[in-house]
């Protein structure tokens, strides 16, 4: 039981963490106690969190700085609109939660497509070049998506780049991005997918191909000359990180009406990053904990109107500067270890001794 | 203390020699008039080494002789400009470091190279990747074959462990382990790939004299149980004379010598390249 807690409770916390956190949303708006604007606010945060926790797959896991993770969320946002739409318009289906799991599959396999392409270039270069080409190709992919127009007719697909002029219901109208998205997104929907991503990062680093994964980050060499095949291993983080984004880009996208390729900018990237870098790189728990707090912030600054960024940017300084502080860290130290030992009577025990007890 | 006093060695046709005992199966490694250029420096030229089935070969010589860059030309980390690595009969040719490894070649570096954030478990459990497999899609899902192979990984893991009587360790950040540790640890890694020929980069760099004693049975050892061949690079030459079976010179990227502990310590080549030319007596 002891070795459970030691070894289950790191893999378990984010889980318990994600699920109590749903129950008490549900009793506060079944208890009428929650805001108009927060109960907005919850599927944005589910669709952040699974950002930032695919982000940090590619960032903390395999170690490398993408820059253009918005990019396979819009990927994933327009294909989302593009089948929930056929799936209404085409084929008649009715049924919204079937819509949007299709959606959400199909914006996750179309992100993952995208990822295996750009990962080919990308995942040559390393370090400070990886970041940069990565930022390009978020940009190329917002700009391509500007321009593709989609209808549908009958039941068929109509595409058309940079060609407005297309018979039936659009879908996809240049510019304007996605129009006439019926708003299907669930609050529900996106809690279960938070532990779905959850599942799969957490499953796939105690695995043989995350310990693969890590070990090219930590020491590339002497991963190689134990036989890790390197690039096949950093593309399947890659990948698995874009279709994760994919799927919340999908989830995210039919919360809106309508949303346009301008919604997945650069800075959109740049937040994402900001959630893995203040949640702790490689820590999922701390991902999803900022992901939430630096989304609801902006919403409960509103009192301070016009500085509201201002202030924003200065609690981001604030908190890296504390998490960062020597006494902090060692006082959180000291209440880590408080906690351990109400859970478990011994402090860090070399392992032999436990085994006999056993 | 010497492991070696009685073994006979046999010359082979590539103008080496091997252990008598594995004269009659194919040999493990072959480099013939192996070379590499960097720009005009030739850093290793006419390298020609052949290692028996379950021979420890010792690779010795003079700082910045190109020792480490031999490593680096049989690992494929570079690939040679001039001549050949055959290993187990088969030639290395545009071979990738992973290919290498997975044809049997493992290796251990100068300066430590583990994973320093994993325990010292996982970081066995990456040098078995090859040897226990299962795919991505059971690891996520949690299918039988995961547990199966993390179950198989643990009981290998916990085996090679027990070499060094680091079973205790298991758990342990491998970054926070005492230098000595690290280096057996590294060993253990590059064990558990199964090799048919291990190298070994300086294992006794930084071990005290007790530990370097140790060290050489452990050699001995790993050979035995394994029954595979070892290569080491080595200054402390105790270790060197008392283990290694055969053992090359090297100096200025050749081979200046090669035989047997007593061949080379009475050779005057190697007393040369070592302390510097005599001075003719009057």
């Amino acid at each position: 039981m002891k070795k459970f807690w030691k070894k289950g409770g790191s893999f378990l916390l984010p889980f318990l963490l994600v699920i109590a956190a749903y129950i008490m949303c549900q009793i506060m708006i079944s208890g009428k106690t929650m805001s108009r604007s927060l109960q907005g606010q919850l599927i944005p945060i589910c669709a952040y969190i699974v950002m930032a926790l695919s982000l940090n797959l590619v960032v903390g896991i395999s170690g490398e700085l993408s820059l253009g993770h918005a990019g396979f969320m819009s990927v994933g946002a327009f294909t989302g609109a593009v089948v929930s739409g056929l799936m209404l318009k085409g084929w008649g289906v009715e049924d919204t939660l079937l819509r949007l799991i299709c959606a959400i599959i199909a914006g996750g396999c179309m992100a993952g497509i995208v990822g295996v392409l750009i990962g080919i270039p990308v995942l040559r270069l390393r370090g400070d070049y990886l970041a940069i080409v990565t930022l390009a190709f978020g940009e190329i992919i917002r700009n391509i998506l500007n321009c593709v127009y989609i209808s549908v007719e009958n039941g068929r697909l109509f595409f058309g780049f940079n060609n407005p002029g297309l018979p039936g219901t659009i879908l996809l109208n240049g510019p304007q991005g996605a129009v006439k998205v019926a708003k299907i997104a669930t609050f529900e929907v996106g809690f279960v997918l938070v532990l779905f991503t959850l599942f799969v990062i957490l499953n796939l680093v105690h695995s043989r191909s995350g310990r693969a994964i890590m070990a090219i980050r930590d020491n590339r060499i002497a991963a190689e000359t134990t036989g890790i095949p390197v690039t096949k291993y950093k593309m399947m983080a890659f990948v698995t990180s874009a279709a994760l984004a994919g799927m919340a880009g999908a989830l995210f996208g039919l919360n809106f009406s309508t949303f346009a390729a301008s919604k997945f900018k650069f800075d959109t990237s740049i937040n994402i990053l900001v959630f893995v870098v203040l949640g702790g790189i490689g820590n999922m728990t701390g991902s999803i904990i900022a992901a939430t707090a630096l989304t609801i912030l902006p919403e409960v600054l509103r009192a301070f109107s016009t500085y509201r960024m201002l202030v924003y940017a200065i609690v981001l300084i604030a908190v890296m500067l504390l998490t960062n502080n020597r006494q902090v860290k060692s006082f959180i130290g000291v209440v880590k270890e408080k906690v351990r030992l109400l859970f478990n009577k011994t402090p860090h025990q070399p392992k032999g001794k436990e085994a006999e007890g056993k | 203390m010497k492991l070696n006093s009685d073994v006979k060695m046999v010359p082979v046709p590539s103008h080496s020699i091997i252990p008598e005992r594995d004269s009659g199966k194919p040999v493990v490694l072959e480099a013939n008039h192996l070379g590499i250029q960097f720009g005009g420096l030739k850093a290793v030229d006419d390298f020609n080494l052949t290692i028996g089935r379950t021979e420890i070969a010792g690779l010795i010589g003079p700082n910045g002789a190109g020792k480490t860059t031999v490593f680096n030309l049989l690992t494929k980390v570079y690939q040679p400009t001039t001549g050949t690595v055959l290993l187990d009969g088969k030639d290395t040719a545009g071979m990738s470091v992973v290919d290498a490894n997975r044809m049997g070649i493992a290796r251990t570096f100068q300066n430590i190279r583990l994973f320093d954030k994993m325990t010292v478990e996982d970081n066995i459990r990456i040098g078995l990747h090859n040897q226990v497999r299962y795919g991505m899609l059971p690891g996520i899902l949690r299918l039988p074959s995961y547990w199966q192979g993390e179950k198989k990984q643990h009981q290998r893991a916990m085996e090679l462990l027990h070499i060094f009587n680091m079973e205790d360790l298991a758990d342990v950040r491998a970054g926070s382990l005492p230098y000595g540790a690290q280096r057996r640890l590294e060993i253990l890694r590059a064990l558990a790939t199964n090799p048919k020929l291990l190298l070994l980069d300086e294992p006794a760099a930084g071990m005290n004299p007790t530990e370097t004693e140790e060290l050489m049975r452990t050699i001995a050892r790993i050979r035995d149980e394994f029954q595979i061949a070892i290569l080491l690079i080595e200054h402390d030459m105790s270790l060197v004379m008392g283990v290694c079976e055969g053992i090359c010179v090297l100096n200025f990227g050749r081979v200046i010598a090669k035989g047997t502990a007593e061949q080379i310590q009475n050779d005057p080549v190697v007393i040369e390249a070592y302390l510097g030319k005599q001075q003719e007596e009057a």
